[in-house]
């Protein structure tokens, strides 16, 4: 099962940390949590330098229904609000804590069984343990789960495709986790009230995770559906498409093809605070590279600081060129090893200082190949060329507002051009010139 | 779940710095793909009807080939040194040297050296970089220096020496060097031009053609034992190249197929209706330079529309034209023409055949197109 277009990477990386098996990291001497980990208005503080915080105690609560609640990961001591790097390239706020090497936990929240638990208060401890998208978009999980009554909800799909390049996690957490991963899918299922539509695409390249998830499945109502490896598959607009044959209307959300989409990993998180009653302070991320020594895939507290995972790697064989949060194809460059780990981070790759690849505005030879890969069926080559010439009103015709940024266009290209780049620039001219509604 | 303890020696791990990491937008990888690696694809699948050509029409041919594409890649360089251009990069993307080659494949295989000379000039100066270089151009530049070519040179373009093999006659490579001895022929298809226009009641007669359309004369004709310029007299080669070119996605498959698909159709009604007027289809595909053009000539990317179904209307009129000059027109082949007429048209052909992005519903005049 696929969509059409797309690309096939040629060197997927994954190899380096498929087959490590997830670590937990050693406690580090310091923690910089950042505020900010969800999309939407950021929580408020709710400490005070000096005091004294156990795990798993709420240090800055949601501000409104867009926003996550936020939970220390170590017990010790509040040292303060700082600035630290972020991972969009402007500084961010960060509550900084210093563990005391005492451990000393909140007691979790009473567990629940789901089976029989009302939905909305299944979706009230969601809330309450500050859960968000763990696939990247870090959108506050409850809401995603409320959508507004005149959407009709009828199928929920949990993204287990992992298509990007070098990231591993998500497949060896559904390899030696499946268990959590189904129970999250089943209780996600619940919420929204679907029996029977509720499927976990995973890409061919995990086949293991696929025959490790087929033999709980059945019992959690859930189907697990193969999928081809193709990049990017686990888009959620084209997973949808791949799984049901609908397409989610153009400046639409999945709602409005009556689907919900979430992480696995989010998935897990959802079972850690239903089943035991934990929120939501850590996850597993794929630290890897060919710089790096050790590649393999670690759960990381949030806060860590992405030069400890660097080390708990093994450091690295040479300086690397590019370190960039998430995945090759659609991650963020960064310019500093302090910025920390965040609820969606999942993966710290090191790309060697050769292959921090600098786009040159090469000629179009019209080859198609972009026109080929886009999952958008846009015109990527005809949307640089409008660019180039500063007519974004010509952009604006070709689409551009529909592109996903997924970096397939970019990635095929054999003039090297930057036509993702263009793209991002396309859409920020149109929305500063469009009228505001 | 977190443990306390540290077991990670300090010492020897090296930690990276940050000084030298780069930031730049996603993505961060990309494919090996090149502009000049693909050029050297086509050259690759060039090099067969190059070498049958050269197979066929000696030594001299193989001179012909090197100048032309000596005189293309200079041309080039000339160009971008006057315009402030990167000498060296331009060059280096390997577009010169393909028009170079495949305009060589286009000519008789003794022209005198002028002939390759005033050739890259118009294809690369007027074909290419007037437009702004590669990929700017409308034209196909090699298309446009053999019409060139033709108009102002036509006794030269016109005049076509006998291959090895075809009055049975093989003389060896050393023989087969010079220009002097080369005996001249004339194409099928110059002689299907140059017969008598019939009128009356012999409009249906079939024995017009048949001194050179029949089934021996056709599988002479494919394999090259025929009077026509280097690249375009052995079928066989051109077929191999071709399938080289869609194996490796250099070329949309739709634009050979459904352009030598058109010509069989048009020309076989014609021919099946009225067998006095035009020589059968099979003739037609192996005569002239249909196969070559069809294959390496009309499915230039920079000149050929982007979308699949653009490339078939594409295709079929080219089609259309080239069975309308070949059958009515004064000049015997239509190829060239047929081939700039419809480059002129990509970019409307490319606006009726856009895709459908994903999201939007179908037009509504009905036109889904994909």
């Amino acid at each position: 099962m696929t969509f059409k277009n797309g690309i096939h990477p040629v060197y997927h990386g994954k190899e380096l940390s498929e087959s490590a098996e997830i670590k937990t990291a050693p406690l580090l001497a310091r923690y910089t949590v950042p505020l900010a980990q969800n999309a939407g208005k950021p929580p408020e503080v709710a400490v005070n330098p000096g005091d004294h915080v156990k795990k798993y105690q709420l240090i800055a609560k949601a501000s409104g229904f867009v926003s996550a609640n936020l939970h220390s990961p170590v017990s010790g001591t509040v040292k303060g609000v700082i600035e630290v790097p972020g991972p969009m390239g402007v500084p961010a706020k960060a509550v900084e804590i210093i563990p005391d090497g005492l451990g000393e936990e909140m007691e979790p929240l009473p567990a629940m069984n789901w089976q029989t638990a009302e939905p909305k208060a299944l979706l009230d401890r969601i809330a309450e343990c500050g859960l968000v998208g763990m696939g990247g978009a870090s959108f506050p999980t409850h809401v995603k789960l409320s959508p507004p009554p005149d959407k009709k909800i009828d199928t929920l799909i949990l993204n287990g495709a992992e298509c990007e390049p070098f990231l591993t996690a998500d497949h060896r957490l559904m390899l030696e986790d499946p268990e959590s991963v189904l129970i999250g899918a089943a209780v996600m299922g619940r919420i929204l009230g679907i029996r029977d539509r509720v499927f976990i695409g995973v890409e061919m390249n995990k086949i293991d995770a696929i025959h490790r998830l087929n033999e709980k499945a059945e019992e959690y109502d859930v189907k697990i559906i193969p999928l081809k490896v193709q990049y990017p598959q686990g888009s959620e607009k084209q997973l949808i498409n791949a799984i049901t044959g609908r397409e989610v209307p153009a400046g639409g959300l999945p709602m409005d093809a009556r689907c919900v989409v979430q992480n696995t990993g989010t998935a897990a998180a959802v079972t850690d605070a239903v089943l035991r009653g934990r929120p939501l302070v850590e996850r597993v991320v794929t630290v890897t590279g060919s710089v790096v020594k050790n590649p393999g895939n670690w759960k990381l507290l949030i806060g860590t600081p992405v030069i400890e995972a660097v080390k708990l790697a093994g450091g690295v064989t040479e300086e690397p060129g590019k370190l960039i949060l998430g995945g090759p194809m659609m991650g963020f460059a960064q310019k500093s090893f302090d910025v920390p780990v965040s609820k969606n981070t999942s993966g710290i790759l090191l790309l060697p200082q050769d292959q921090a690849v600098n786009y040159r505005s090469g000629n179009c030879i019209r080859c198609g190949r972009c026109v080929q890969g886009c999952p958008m069926h846009l015109m990527p080559c005809a949307i640089a060329a409008a660019v180039e010439s500063y007519r974004f009103d010509l952009a604006q015709k070709h689409h551009v507002m529909d592109c996903l940024e997924c970096g397939a266009c970019a990635y095929v290209c054999p003039a090297k051009r930057p036509l993702v780049q263009h793209n991002r620039r396309a859409k920020a001219e149109i929305r500063r010139l469009m009228p505001k509604k | 779940m977190d443990e306390t303890s540290k077991n990670i020696p300090e010492n020897d791990i090296k930690l990276p710095t940050g000084e030298k990491l780069v930031v730049s937008s996603s993505p961060h990888l990309s494919s090996p793909e090149r502009t000049s690696k693909i050029m050297g694809r086509v050259l690759l699948a060039l090099a067969f009807p190059a070498a049958a050509g050269i197979w066929y029409f000696g030594l001299r041919a193989a001179w012909v080939i090197l100048l032309t594409t000596v005189f293309c890649v200079a041309a080039e360089a000339v160009w971008c040194k006057l315009a402030g251009k990167p000498v060296k990069a331009t060059i280096l993307d390997g577009s010169a040297a393909v028009t170079g080659v495949i305009l060589a494949l286009n000519l008789p295989p003794h022209v005198p050296f002028y002939v390759p000379l005033i050739g890259a000039v118009l294809a690369i100066w007027v074909g290419k970089q007037i437009f702004g270089g590669l990929g700017y151009n409308p034209f196909n530049p090699a298309v446009v220096a053999r019409v060139g070519l033709l108009i102002a040179l036509p006794a030269i373009m016109t005049t076509w020496p006998a291959p090895r093999g075809m009055n049975n006659s093989y003389p060896s490579f050393k023989e087969f060097k010079t220009s002097v001895d080369a005996v001249t022929c004339a194409t099928p298809l110059s002689i299907a031009g140059t017969l008598p226009k019939i009128t009356g009641r012999d409009f249906y007669a079939e024995k017009n053609f048949k001194k050179i359309d029949s089934p021996e004369l056709i599988k002479k004709y494919f394999i090259g034992c025929k009077g026509g310029s280097i690249g375009e007299t052995c079928i066989p080669a051109i077929i191999f190249g071709a399938i080289l070119l869609v194996c490796f996605n250099l070329i949309n498959w739709r634009v050979p197929i459904c352009y030598v698909g058109t010509v069989a159709i048009v020309t076989g009604v014609v021919n099946y209706f009225c067998p006095g007027v035009t020589p059968s289809p099979l003739f037609h595909l192996v005569t002239g330079g249909l196969m070559f053009a069809a294959v390496f000539m009309a499915t230039d990317m920079v000149t050929c529309p982007i979308t699949g179904t653009g490339c078939v209307i594409f295709a079929v009129g080219c089609g259309v034209i080239t069975s309308v000059i070949r059958i009515w027109g004064n000049y015997p082949e239509g190829v060239s023409f047929s081939i700039l007429f419809m480059n002129a048209l990509v970019p409307l052909i490319d606006k009726a055949s856009a895709l459908r992005p994903f999201g939007h519903a179908p037009k509504k005049s009905g036109e889904a197109a994909k």
